[in-house]
């Protein structure tokens, strides 16, 4: 058996394939969020950062790749590892078990990450290719911003899913650095920290996009 | 004082079980738990009914025979307490208390609220050791260990096996078990020849006997009797992913 | 039948060396061929399985628990002797020797003490290399400490869980083996009987504790490491299932009981709360460094504590003992407070309880001072009794903690019948009438490491064994006489349930033959123990079936077998007819109340043998030589 399949068949190994697919995907999406805050600035910048991007051609889609495969590394690792612990406990509690250190991000993990995928797929048809959106202008990501949250249910939704990033981010990205055996032992570990300064970032950067979005503070400019 | 119990029974493995309704009544609340179940037997067993069976031995906490979900708490609500050292007086008067078997797959239940966790000593078996036969040792003083190291290597040996920390992970893992014989072994100098073997093998038979994977929920932590820190997984993690990257073909061809 | 305690001739340092020369080898190629069952994975059962395993044995392993981990040597929390040396403070292998025979009062044989001081030595280096994580001193060199009385510091320790950190040791090295191919382990499976044929132990009849299928497992050798027989008095420090069946039937079997009535008390427990109470549990003797015991002076007084005036209290250890004061030896400070409980002054519960008071020490030193030496007992404490003993004065009490006697063993650890070796607290060998502090591991880890796998093989390279399987009809005749007296257990039907018999039995034992014993109580005991035995086989109520999990089953074996081996104890406690060490007979004491030996008839092992079913049992007597420590009466002035 080779080493990756070693690594890939195990628990453990499978977990640090979640962590780093997953630290990929945070690193994505700080920039992500940082790009998107460009259009607090108005109309100009953050579209020409969009074709800045779209003139790299052939690095974007690596990119784009890159994303892709962590992203089903991440569920597949995901799926597998939920129905093990499903099967590792085949009869339940009849009393319940009360939580006693977990937190509603590690307890939600599962769902908040099936709703975050079903997000995912809704968000790209929104803003990448607009086949969702009603009033989508390729390459004119302030105008599609601007009009797109117009919709309260349209809000609602980004607003309910950057709560599941926000939390998933949290939980995921202080467990991944003990996944991948990294974390220095600590009673009040610094990463810890981290992970909520992060996920705090990420979910306030978008919702504040979502929320300036659906107010109108966005003119319908470019 | 006096309690309503419900109570995990089940004849045997093959056949199902239910929770089924007890009254306690005047019980000390000086008796440990243990031995409220005791009288609870005595009285069942006067009445010419069948006893309910569970494991129990040295009754001071370090045995890790005894093994009961209290109101979904794994060896009941205090911190670093084994059920045998738990009180009545951590209960009120006339409360309802729920009792159940630790439940895995990996442990099968035997009888009422005993189970089979053979599967620890399988894990053990695979690489939780350090194969010094007897005869040869050398003086022991020739091994020096810095004492921060054996300080935190002890803080893991203590592990009393009791499968609490699968009972309470939402997953079913066993990972602070495993993690803690790792930690054990892996922080001494006499542990090092075989480090990353074991952390192979040990992790191997750990997904083997069917447990869960760690989402470090932390609830092990909170539930063990010891009180071992889930920074036990951290070092098995490290262990094993540097075991299946770096270490050589042999190590990974002897997990097979 | 003879004793042969088959000591070897010459110096005493030599002995063990040359007889290790002169013992027999087997062919590395024809071990293999051999099977030796061991009953026990404790400290002695689990170093003696995977060593022998590791020599190539067949090994069969057999233990009550779920897992051979939790073996009730787990429980021993002070440490480990080993004549080391580390410390450059005197002491020697002869000084460990020494202490050991003096401790156990002179009733212990001199050569089998020399050797288990000489291989304390090997067994540190053993459980180091092993990963045992002793504690160390900050260049990484092993720590020390000196235990129970010790001029020098030769007690190894893991924090205050030696015991666990050693026997997980020894159970580490048994999953090896087990993992190797080399043990079966057979968990939830007691022993029942012993199988001998042509006067050799050939086997052993077992019971599954899960399916309650009754087996016979045959070999070459029999292994027992099956632990003491502290239960007997109900309530003691030992484990709820720690139990004397596998030795009582050997010795029902053949082998001989050596110095039963050797028990050992500890005064630092915590005290029994109600009648409900399961077991007890120790406190770490250290205790009695910083706390002053008292009583009330008058009899019957229920005030609490601290409304007590000093001028009512009694500290009777200081007042009785003045130079020793309340760090009196373990015997003398248990006795004392018999006394003063037994004139109605003792307080707690059921007035069997004196006070440990640290009130003087947290004046002197602090809270914090003192917290920081005692703060882990005092939190047990208070966990188990719910009084805060920074407040209120802890209350203590003797309880039964370890048994010297067991099994007659020679100097090979084999019994009277060939074939059978008994390592550990489950035989009589090195502790004599008391055992010394941190001795207990020891002993445990000598015998099954170091010992017994040489004395085995010797065994078997110089015995020809016919081969046997489970149908010889020897084996057919225990397998059947195994299962009929099941069933009568759960035939009788009666309406008393198993523990209520144990509480009784323990109540006379400790009444009449616990901590002081005179001839009238013994003779009370022996009267009405056989009374509670027959009331038992009429009365008892076992509920359930032989063909499953019945726990009340198993315990009813075993109370079956505490009320036999009761009658012994307190028969071997009536003859002996002196005071020494854990047997203390008021009838012999000096008038300062010390234990009065009588070396010219008594200076010998009391081997018993069984001789049927409310028979007499026979006394042998083993004389013990002393000629390397000379016999002196123990002083504490």
């Amino acid at each position: 058996m080779n080493r990756l399949q070693v690594l890939w068949q195990s628990t453990v190994g499978k977990k640090a394939v979640m962590a780093v697919t997953g630290l990929v995907l945070v690193a994505y999406l700080i920039s992500h969020v940082l790009a998107n805050l460009l259009v607090f600035d108005g109309p100009e910048r953050v579209n020409r950062y969009a074709a800045l991007l779209h003139g790299t051609g052939g690095a974007l889609w690596s990119a784009r790749l890159v994303l892709l495969v962590a992203v089903i590394l991440h569920v597949v690792a995901a799926v597998q590892l939920t129905l093990r612990s499903r099967a590792a406990r085949p009869s339940s509690y009849v009393a319940g078990r009360e939580p006693q250190a977990s937190t509603l991000a590690s307890r939600t993990i599962r769902w908040g990450g099936a709703l975050i995928l079903v997000f995912l797929v809704y968000h790209i048809l929104h803003f990448t290719t607009g086949g969702a959106h009603p009033e989508f202008i390729e390459l004119n990501p302030y105008h599609n911003v601007a009009t797109g949250f117009r919709n309260p249910l349209v809000a609602g939704f980004y607003a309910i899913a950057m709560i599941a990033v926000g939390l998933h981010l949290y939980h995921g990205v202080w467990s991944s650095g003990r996944s991948l055996g990294v974390s220095r032992p600590s009673p009040r570990p610094l990463h810890r920290r981290l992970a909520l300064a992060l996920a705090a970032f990420v979910w306030l950067g978008f919702t504040a996009i979502v929320v300036a979005g659906y107010l109108g503070v966005f003119g319908r400019a470019g | 004082m006096n309690l309503i119990l419900h109570i995990w029974r089940q004849a045997s493995p093959s056949v199902p079980g239910a929770m089924v309704r007890y009254e306690a009544r005047d019980i000390s609340p000086d008796m440990s738990f243990l031995e409220m179940l005791d009288v609870l037997n005595e009285r069942l067993m006067e009445r010419g009914d069948a006893p309910i069976a569970f494991d129990h031995d040295c009754r001071e906490g370090i045995c890790g025979s005894c093994s009961l979900m209290i109101d979904g708490l794994a060896h009941g609500p205090h911190r670093g307490t084994a059920t045998c050292q738990l009180h009545m007086r951590s209960f009120r008067d006339g409360a309802e208390i729920r009792i159940e078997p630790w439940r895995a797959r990996a442990f099968p239940v035997v009888k009422d609220l005993v189970v089979d966790r053979g599967a620890l000593d399988r894990i053990i078996a695979a690489g939780g050791f350090i194969s010094a036969p007897t005869g040869g040792a050398q003086d022991a003083n020739t091994i020096l260990v810095p004492k921060p190291d054996v300080d935190t290597a002890m803080d893991a040996a203590q592990c009393i096996g009791c499968g609490a920390c699968v009972a309470a992970c939402p997953n079913g893992s066993a990972s602070l078990f495993t993690a803690s014989k790792l930690t054990h072994l892996g922080l001494l100098p006499q542990g090092q020849p075989e480090r990353y073997a074991r952390a192979l093998t040990m992790v191997r038979r750990m997904d083997l006997e069917s447990f869960g994977h760690c989402t470090l929920h932390g609830e092990c932590q909170e539930a063990c009797p010891k009180e071992i820190s889930i920074d036990t997984i951290t070092r098995m993690n490290r262990d094993f992913l540097r075991a299946g990257l770096t270490a050589g073909r042999a190590a990974v061809a002897e997990s097979d | 039948m003879d004793l042969h305690s088959r000591v070897p001739s010459g110096p005493i340092e030599l002995k063990w060396d040359k007889h290790r020369f002169e013992m027999k080898l087997v062919n590395p190629a024809n071990k293999r061929k051999y099977t030796v069952l061991v009953v026990g994975s404790g400290l002695a059962g689990a170093a003696a399985a995977a060593t022998l395993s590791e020599l190539g044995y067949n090994v069969k392993c057999f233990c009550v628990q779920d897992s051979p981990r939790r073996a009730h040597s787990i429980a021993a929390q002070g440490g480990i002797n080993a004549a080391k040396n580390y410390r450059n403070d005197g002491d020697s292998i002869f000084r460990l020797f020494y202490d050991t025979v003096k401790g156990g009062d002179f009733r212990a044989r001199e050569a089998n003490v020399y050797r288990l001081a000489q291989i304390s030595v090997n067994i540190i280096d053993q459980c180091v290399a092993q990963g045992v994580p002793f504690a160390r001193e900050y260049g990484g060199l092993l720590a020390n400490r000196s235990f129970g009385g010790a001029q020098v510091s030769r007690t190894f320790y893991a924090r205050g869980q030696t015991g666990q950190q050693l026997l997980l040791g020894a159970y580490q090295q048994l999953e090896k083996e087990i993992a190797r191919g080399g043990v079966a382990m057979f968990p939830r499976t007691e022993m029942l009987d012993l199988i001998v044929v042509d006067g050799r132990a050939r086997g052993i009849v077992v019971r599954d504790m899960v399916t309650g299928r009754i087996e016979t497992h045959i070999g070459d050798a029999v292994v027992l490491g099956t632990g003491g027989y502290a239960n007997v008095f109900y309530l003691s420090t030992n484990a709820k299932g720690s139990n004397a069946t596998a030795i009582w039937r050997a010795h029902k079997r053949g082998a001989l009981f050596g110095n039963p009535c050797y028990t050992q008390i500890h005064p630092t427990c915590i005290p029994q709360a109600g009648e409900y109470q399961s077991k007890l549990t120790l406190m770490s003797e250290s205790l009695r460094n910083d706390g002053r015991v008292w009583v009330p002076t008058r009899a019957g007084d229920a005030r609490p504590p601290d409304q007590i005036p000093e001028e009512d209290r009694d500290y009777y250890l200081e007042r009785r003992y003045p130079s020793f004061g309340n760090l009196a030896p373990r015997d003398i400070a248990s006795r004392a407070a018999k006394t003063v409980c037994d004139e109605a002054r003792g307080v707690g519960p059921g007035g069997l309880g004196v006070y440990l008071d640290f009130a003087d020490a947290i004046g002197r030193v602090g809270a914090d001072a003192i917290r920081e030496r005692y703060g882990n007992l005092f939190e047990m404490y208070e966990r188990i009794t719910d009084e805060n003993p920074y407040r209120v004065p802890m209350r203590i009490y003797p309880a039964v903690h370890y048994t010297m006697g067991g099994l007659w063993v020679d100097y090979n650890l084999m019994s009277s019948i060939p074939g059978l070796h008994v390592i550990g607290e489950a035989n009589f060998s090195d502790h004599g009438a008391n055992r010394l502090g941190a001795s207990a591991l020891m002993q445990g880890l000598a015998d099954g490491y170091f010992i017994v796998p040489a004395t085995v093989s010797d065994y078997l390279a110089s015995t020809k064994l016919e081969k046997i399987d489970a149908t010889h009809p020897e084996c057919r005749l225990v397998q059947e006489e195994t299962a009929v007296s099941t069933r009568r257990l759960l035939g009788i039907k009666g309406t008393r349930t198993v523990d209520s018999f144990h509480r009784e039995l323990g109540r006379i034992m400790w009444d009449k033959c616990g901590m002081a014993r005179d001839a009238r109580g013994l003779q009370e005991a022996l009267a009405r123990i056989p009374e509670l035995r027959e009331e038992f086989w009429r009365n008892v109520n076992v509920p359930g079936s032989d063909t499953e999990l019945n726990q009340a089953l198993e315990k009813a074996g075993r109370v079956a077998d505490f009320l036999e081996l009761g009658e012994l104890i307190c028969r071997d406690a009536l003859h002996r007819e002196e005071s020494c060490g854990g047997h203390f007979r008021e009838e012999y004491q000096t008038e300062e109340g010390e234990a009065l030996r009588n070396d010219e008839l008594f200076a010998y092992v009391a081997a018993w043998e069984y001789t049927g079913r409310d028979a007499e049992p026979r006394l042998h007597r083993e004389p013990l030589d002393f000629e390397y420590v000379h016999l002196a009466q123990r002083s504490y002035k």
